[in-house]
Parts: structure tokens; sequence; C-alpha cells
């Protein structure tokens, strides 16, 4: 008898491919494109902030994973990208990353 | 293609007595809105009330919107 084995069932779900990337590296920026090429003016301005703080953080290009590029939405209940997750707690977008730039509380958070 | 006025609206919708406006140009927008709903509730949180109001109306658009939230007394300072 032939086991049959769904590769969904072994493969982890995006949600803990997920949590599994915001637990393994402390920054991660979740954007359209990489660090060198955003491929969108939000997703540009998210990176300029974390050079700006010569921050060391990932990324990860949600427009090379579709399932990861709807799967986060759902796993932040915030619905656009960028996202950027700190020790695995999500921040914000790029308008919240803009006001705790200028606040100095990002830096702040990421020096913690 | 989406009216800064109509963006209003919607955003108003969700709140009782809000003070919103909206500039943009039909593609991205930026918002202020005034809320007494903000109070006690961090950004993440005073953003996520705003995409509540604005449901799936704006599915597409959503990420070309900037937004401030603040509460009445944060407004006067």
């Amino acid at each position: 008898m032939t086991d049959t084995v769904n590769p969904s069932q072994d493969a982890p779900s995006v949600d803990e491919q997920i949590k599994q990337t915001v637990t393994d590296h402390e920054v991660v920026l979740f954007m359209k494109g990489n660090a060198n090429f955003p491929q969108c003016g939000f997703s540009g301005r998210a990176v300029q902030i974390l050079k700006a703080l010569e921050a060391e953080f990932v990324t990860v290009d949600v427009l090379a994973n579709d399932a990861v590029r709807e799967g986060i939405k759902t796993f932040s209940n915030w619905p656009t990208i960028p996202q950027l997750y700190v020790k695995g707690e999500f921040l914000g977008g790029s308008d919240i990353m803009t006001e705790m730039y200028e606040s100095g509380e990002l830096e702040q958070t990421l020096k913690a | 293609m989406v009216t800064p006025e109509q963006l209003k609206t919607w955003i108003e919708s969700g709140f009782n007595g809000a003070t919103v406006s909206v500039e943009g140009d039909g593609h991205h927008f930026e918002a202020v809105i005034v809320a007494s709903e903000f109070e006690s509730k961090n950004r993440i949180q005073r953003h996520q009330l705003v995409y509540a109001a604005l449901g799936d109306k704006m599915k597409a658009e959503v990420h070309a919107l900037s937004m401030k939230t603040l509460t009445p007394a944060e407004a006067e300072q």
C-alpha cells in the first residue's frame, strides 16, 4: 500500500514560514523588491530609513512569493507592504516607520 | 479613480464625529484624521481602525494612502 503524502501538510504553512523568519532575524523588512532595488516608493523609503540608522536587517521580496505577499497581510492584520518586524514584533508600514524615525523612537527600538 | 472627497467620506463613515482631511492626486493620498477613538491606541491600532473603515473599498489603492492619526488633544498641540 503506497502512502499518499500531501506535500502541503509537510511543508510549513505560510504563517509558520513568516513566524520563523521574524523569529530567526532581529530586523526583517517585507518589501517589494530588495534593499538595492526597491520596486515601490514606500518600500524604498523604508529601506532608506533603515540604512540611515545603519541598522542590520534582512529583506523578504514579496513580489517573488505570492503566498507570502498575501500571507503577511493576514499574519499582521495589515493590508499593505512594506512591513517592518523588530524582534518578532510588527512595527508598521512606511508611514509609521517615518513617524518613528522622525521622533527617534525607531532608533531606540533598534538599539534596545 | 478614487477622489479625495470619496476617501474622506469613507473614512468618516468609520468614526463618529472624526475630522478628516484628504489630499491626493487620485493615486497617492495624504489623510489627516482626528478622532477620539484613537485615545489609548498605538499607531498600528489607529491605522487599523482606518483600514477597517475603508474595508475593501480601496483594496488596490490602499497602499498609496499615507495617514496622520491624532486624538483631538494631540491635534491641538
